[in-house]
């Protein structure tokens, strides 16, 4: 530590004390403690500052000036071959974007991949909470196994799903052949492949949200059940009445979350592609925005118009998030 | 709190969505254990067979799983106790700290946590290019060393858990804020460090976005981007992929096998408190 004489007698040297009696001492012993006294109130009020710091000097190196810079890059032609040399074009990025089809087409891909993959999500996570919420045997053997998919990585998970979902030897196909239904080519479909996307992303995170929602119910006071149980409610109704109407800031925080995590989808659709290229599939019928971005910058090298489409996304974004309030701001002064 | 006897058709379900969870990572090391050859054949193999010695070994020395996982190690292990000190000494200045501006700073922080990382991605790339940190461990490293969920996590613990008395009588002891921070929050905070460090190491571990843009196949990749490596077909066995995925997810598992309580309770508590 910095201060020595008060890692060996803490209690001895107060931090006022010394500078009070200070003047009744002289020399070097006096002046040391008023020295100690004014760095100790230096401490008390700079030292917050010193300890928020850190995060805000890296935030503003490698969160707000990029954020901003690419709002700059947008406006400007810049290859990924030569970042340096930027040439001004005003908002034709964002008018030819306004004319990709590829654009649109990602968009669209995202929102309904978005829906197959975060509704059923947070409907079976409701459910799968509500269970785990009984009183278990081995309920902590549960909750770290439905947790599990959360430790594997979207590259670790697409490339097992890939096999899974298979055209020819896939065990999907199998196992729908063996029950009597036909073999489905879950790369080329445009809803089978986007089915086959969402199902990665539920299988990663239905754990992780179920743990969330279980955290919530367990705040939900007993009475509230008690007394629904004497007006002769089923367990099935106090589950719709009570928990679900409990949970509603919970359920709308993982909405909020969740659809965050779908605009920015991109890992499973790249690699679900077998790795080939970034277009999502040979006809981009599960190209994301995302991944489309990723195309257009490490791909097509046009870092210009990948800043672009960050920008459309975060306007997308901020048109939900716009959206979400306006109805819940309708719920509430219902 | 409601305690609710499970009945025998809960505990049927919770075993079916268990094997869904589970099925998939088992599937991996059974593909992983056999060839591709076996692979195209069906029905698909439901059991172990003899080659995963063999397929390890490919895709060690092939896709340098070796390097690879020492990258994601150090990436994930820089990241997670950069995050974790850095959040505990913010946190305990916007819990128990007195300071101008502090409200406004905290607003500023968890605002920080709905900027999409897409929307920073061009220019970081432009910047670490511009520092000739492309395929170096610190163009990962540096920009995730602090989060704003950390910090807020931090805060929302330390409110609780450290009293506010404890602080205060090291103060009159006259301890400087380096001595309450060592002796005092440090202590106080470790099962929430513990927490905090664990869910950032797996998301460090696993990102996946940022890693693939800075670093290349041929420099120094984690192990997210050596998989793509694989998946991208340089080495078309589906056997030897499975076995890479394999190597990347085994590490974590081993961590939840170990930490998988502690993990759930800081997943349940920061969904309370958040």
């Amino acid at each position: 530590m910095t201060d020595e004489t008060v890692v060996l007698s803490p209690s001895a040297v107060g931090p006022e004390r010394p500078a009070a009696e200070g003047g009744g001492r002289s020399g070097r012993g006096g002046r040391a403690q008023v020295w100690r006294s004014r760095r100790y109130r230096w401490d008390l009020r700079f030292s917050p500052y010193a300890f928020v710091a850190p995060f805000f000097l890296f935030f503003a190196a490698f969160g707000l000036f990029p954020l901003l810079y690419t709002g700059w890059a947008a406006l400007h032609q810049v290859e990924l071959t030569d970042p340096d040399s930027m040439t001004w074009v005003g908002l034709r990025n964002f008018t030819r974007l306004w004319d990709d089809e590829f654009f649109w087409n990602a968009l669209r891909n995202t929102v309904t991949i978005g829906l197959l993959s975060t509704v059923p999500q947070l409907a079976i996570a409701l459910g799968l909470a509500h269970l785990l919420n009984y009183r278990l045997r081995g309920s902590a053997f549960f909750r770290v196994a439905v947790l599990t998919p959360y430790a594997t990585s979207v590259a670790a998970a697409t490339l097992v799903f890939v096999l899974l979902f298979g055209r020819d030897y896939g065990m999907v196909n199998w196992a729908l052949s063996a029950v009597g239904f036909e073999a489905v080519d879950w790369q080329n479909g445009t809803f089978a492949s986007q089915f086959a996307v969402s199902t990665i992303v539920i299988w990663r995170w239905t754990g992780y949200n179920a743990l969330i929602y279980l955290a919530a119910m367990q705040a939900v006071p007993g009475e509230l059940y008690e007394s629904a149980a004497l007006d002769g409610a089923s367990r099935f109704q106090q589950f719709l009445h009570v928990t679900v109407p409990s949970l509603r800031p919970t359920i709308f925080f993982t909405c909020v979350v969740s659809t965050i995590g779908a605009t920015q989808l991109f890992g499973e659709p790249l690699l679900f592609n077998g790795g080939a290229a970034a277009t999502g599939g040979s006809d981009h019928q599960f190209q994301t925005l995302g991944l489309y971005l990723y195309e257009q910058g490490w791909v097509n090298l046009h870092l210009g118009r990948a800043s672009a489409i960050a920008w459309a996304m975060f306007l997308i974004l901020l048109l939900i998030a716009g959206a979400a309030r306006l109805l819940r701001g309708r719920k509430d002064s219902r | 709190m409601r305690s609710l006897r499970a009945g025998r058709l809960t505990y049927v379900v919770l075993a079916l969505f268990t094997a869904g969870s589970l099925f998939p990572l088992l599937w991996t090391a059974i593909a992983a254990s056999r060839t591709s050859t076996r692979l195209a054949q069906t029905p698909p193999p439901f059991w172990f067979g003899g080659n995963l010695g063999h397929n390890l070994q490919v895709a060690w020395t092939d896709a340098n799983m070796g390097t690879a996982l020492l990258n994601t190690v150090i990436v994930a292990g820089t990241v997670a106790a950069g995050t974790v000190f850095f959040s505990t000494l913010a946190g305990f200045a916007f819990a128990k700290l007195r300071f101008r501006g502090s409200r406004p700073l905290l607003a500023l922080v968890i605002g920080t946590m709905l900027i999409p990382p897409q929307l920073s991605v061009v220019p970081l790339y432009m910047l670490i290019a511009k520092l000739s940190w492309t395929d170096r461990l610190q163009a990962v490293i540096l920009p995730t060393l602090v989060g704003a969920f950390g910090v807020f996590f931090m805060r929302q613990y330390l409110a609780h858990a450290l009293p506010m008395e404890l602080v205060e009588a090291a103060r009159t002891d006259g301890a400087s804020s380096l001595r309450v921070l060592w002796h005092v929050v440090f202590p106080a905070a470790r099962p929430a460090m513990a927490v905090l460090g664990m869910l950032t190491f797996v998301m460090a571990w696993n990102d996946f976005f940022w890693p693939i843009v800075a670093l290349t196949q041929n420099g120094s990749p984690t192990v997210q981007v050596a998989l793509t490596g694989l998946g991208r077909g340089y080495i078309p066995d589906q056997s030897v992929i499975m076995a890479g995925a394999l190597l990347g997810t085994l590490p974590l598992l081993l961590v939840f096998l170990v930490f998988g309580r502690q993990i759930v309770g800081g997943i349940m508590q920061g969904a309370v408190k958040g």
